[in-house]
């Protein structure tokens, strides 16, 4: 059985005027991840590293200008990246769906929250109006909404950020779809709130079966409920592994820089130690069109000599899937 | 007041009117911020953590006296800013200074950040133009930008630039406080890094004091001496940053720690006795007893009737929950085993 999503080669160029015509400036450059049933991968990066592109281009919603210029991206084996719009709309809400960052820009303020559940439902299973409320209605509570036969007729100011991020989630996942873009589902929420729609994504995951692609920008939020992970920089995959490996065993420079940039909480004897200072990446990521042919990261890294400034740094393979692109990985010692 | 301390906020309230519960209804009250009291000494953080809605930003807002104050007394050094007006505060405010949290909105896209960053030093008429242009360049400096930066305009900087003009703007008036409210909380995680350390350096070289206001315990034990955890308006418990992370006494403390703990068994078994279900009640009339008892794994009757005191636990560490001894156990417990 193909995994769910396959994206192999995958690079997304933008047109651009410039002073000598049409221009095509890479956005995302030889990407390549897959991700098989009932499993999870993150995709890591600061802002402007392209993980959003990359939802956008899985979903066929690429704004006007980009294009995918070279690779495939595969649905179960269907490719997708070349589909007519028609037979997208087939596909979205229905076999793929995404639940977006911001859940009251993502909601349509003038309908019900069972009128938004419901629409995908009656459009891509056909069912009647009364079918497709009571599933909207098993969908809110599967999402643990409380009291959701009376929540389903409420519009979405009534809700708190929370409750409508559950909305987004039972939206996205009433058709039993095989796949789920989640971008950065939780940045707009509070830490309590974070950790329970972290769980009920799991839980809904176990149930449906259904591949994650998990955005986000903190590693350590999401490292308890992803198999794997691809780190972004500047529009190229730079690191690639599974998620325990990348964790205790970074190895490309910006992963670590990442990962230590982050104050950890340190508990109980570990919190009467002083707090260490943190490592800073400095600068920050280079623009569209200003990225080169070389390691994006070298201008910001503190190893960079030699080779880094002469050569793209090849994306080798070490232990147990583990991959990185770098011409000085560091050790283990983390 | 202890010479050492240099900011005191006692049984502050900030209550906003919310219309009525019907045309002929009674009158609706949020108590944004029910009655707390803190003392923050010089040179020091203090931190404020908790959901959105517990009033910390309030408080913040309060302390900048950019709110109503429905009761209570917040002193800066010697004086009492509750009870100054017009012109008076507006010339006591180039002592307290604000960052705020989302730097795109706070600075005016129509001005250049040179502007932006001697309006302070313009409208409180301090010094001559020609100081007031080196004390700008100098200020550019100290936040890590280039003099150049002067003659552009905010959307010319990325997040984390934007935020060195924030913090340069409040750093123009030579102020004793900074209160700052979630201000790495808009921006990227290598970006917070590196503003988080700026803020360290700049208590260090000016000997800033700040009021850190955030719901990222991560950052908050980084940066706060100590913490202050609210909830629903009110504070229920309050210690020394290195006390607080080591033993919570507080189950919504706990609770918040479960969900920033780093992955592993600790944080599965973490989650398993204080994990969280649900919202914090509306701050509309909240219900009588202990505020957070219809979360709390722990509550009993005597917590939904009786509202718990802040009190001393240990020596300054203050809780305000009746089974403080039954959490404190259930957590250390949980912590020996890992």
């Amino acid at each position: 059985m193909p995994p769910v999503l396959e994206i192999d080669n995958l690079s997304v160029t933008l047109q651009q005027a410039s002073s000598a015509g049409m221009q095509a400036v890479p956005v995302l450059e030889n990407l390549s991840f897959s991700v098989e049933a009932g499993k999870t991968i993150a995709l890591v990066g600061e802002s402007g590293c392209g993980k959003s592109m990359t939802a956008l281009a899985i979903m066929g919603l690429l704004p006007e200008g980009f294009q995918i210029a070279q690779g495939s991206i595969a649905l179960e084996g269907q490719d997708v990246a070349h589909l007519p719009d028609a037979a997208l709309r087939q596909l979205r809400g229905n076999r793929m769906s995404m639940i977006f960052q911001e859940p009251m820009t993502a909601l349509n303020p003038v309908y019900t929250v069972g009128d938004q559940i419901s629409e995908a439902l009656r459009l891509h299973q056909g069912l009647s109006r009364q079918d497709a409320r009571e599933r909207a209605i098993a969908m809110l509570r599967a999402v643990q909404i409380p009291a959701p036969e009376r929540r389903i007729d409420v519009y979405p100011h009534q809700m708190s950020g929370g409750m409508r991020q559950r909305v987004m989630i039972a939206m996205a996942l009433a058709c039993r779809p095989r796949l789920l873009i989640a971008d950065e589902p939780t940045t707009a929420l509070d830490v309590t709130v974070q950790a329970q729609i972290f769980d009920l994504l799991r839980e809904m995951q176990q149930e449906i079966g259904t591949a994650i692609v998990l955005i986000t920008h903190d590693l350590s939020a999401v490292a308890d409920i992803t198999d794997e992970v691809a780190v972004l920089y500047a529009g190229r995959c730079i690191e690639q592994g599974p998620t325990a490996t990348i964790l205790s065993q970074p190895q490309h420079p910006y992963t670590r820089g990442l990962i230590a940039s982050v104050p950890h909480l340190r508990l109980g004897e570990a919190a009467a130690q002083p707090s260490e200072p943190l490592e800073e990446i400095p600068g920050m990521v280079p623009g569209l069109g200003k990225r080169g042919q070389l390691c994006g990261f070298a201008p910001r890294c503190r190893f960079a000599a030699g080779a880094c400034l002469e050569t793209p740094p090849p994306m080798t393979a070490g232990s147990a899937g583990h991959r990185v692109a770098c011409w000085h990985p560091q050790g283990e010692a983390a | 007041m202890n010479k050492d301390t240099l900011l005191e906020v006692n049984d502050l309230k900030v209550h906003f009117p919310a219309g009525r519960a019907s045309a002929f209804g009674e009158r609706l009250t949020v108590h944004a911020v029910d009655g707390i009291s803190f003392r923050v000494p010089r040179q020091s953080t203090f931190g404020i953590v908790g959901e959105s809605g517990s009033g910390k930003s309030t408080t913040a807002q309060a302390i900048m006296r950019l709110v109503p104050i429905t009761a209570g007394r917040i002193t800066l050094g010697d004086d009492d800013l509750t009870a100054l007006r017009g012109d008076e505060l507006r010339k006591a405010r180039r002592h307290f200074q604000m960052i705020f949290q989302d730097p795109y909105s706070a600075l005016n896209p129509r001005r250049r950040a040179g502007d932006l960053i001697r309006e302070p030093l313009d409208l409180l008429e301090v010094g001559t133009a020609t100081e007031r242009a080196e004390r700008l360049e100098a200020l550019l400096k100290v936040v890590g930008l280039p003099p150049e930066a002067a003659m552009l305009f905010p959307h010319q900087f990325s997040g984390g630039q934007r935020q060195r003009l924030v913090i340069a703007r409040a750093l123009s008036t030579q102020p004793d406080l900074i209160v700052c409210d979630e201000p790495v909380s808009a921006l990227d995680v290598a970006i917070q890094a590196q503003i988080l350390n700026l803020l360290k350096r700049l208590q260090q070289q000016h000997g800033l004091t700040y009021v850190f206001i955030s719901h990222d315990l991560g950052v908050v034990q980084h940066l706060c001496d100590e913490i202050a955890v609210m909830y629903l308006g009110q504070i229920v418990e309050q210690a020394p940053s290195a006390q607080l992370f080591a033993g919570p006494r507080h189950p919504y403390t706990w609770s918040l720690m479960t969900a920033a703990a780093p992955p592993g068994g600790l944080r599965q078994s973490l989650k398993q006795r204080f994990g969280l279900r649900g919202e914090p009640p509306s701050p509309i009339n909240p219900p009588p007893g202990c505020r957070f008892a219809g979360r709390c794994p722990f509550a009993d009757d005597r917590c939904r009737k009786e509202t718990p005191q802040l009190a001393v636990s240990k020596p300054g560490h203050f809780v305000a929950c009746h089974k403080t001894e039954e959490v404190s156990a259930a957590g250390s417990s949980i912590m020996a085993a890992a």
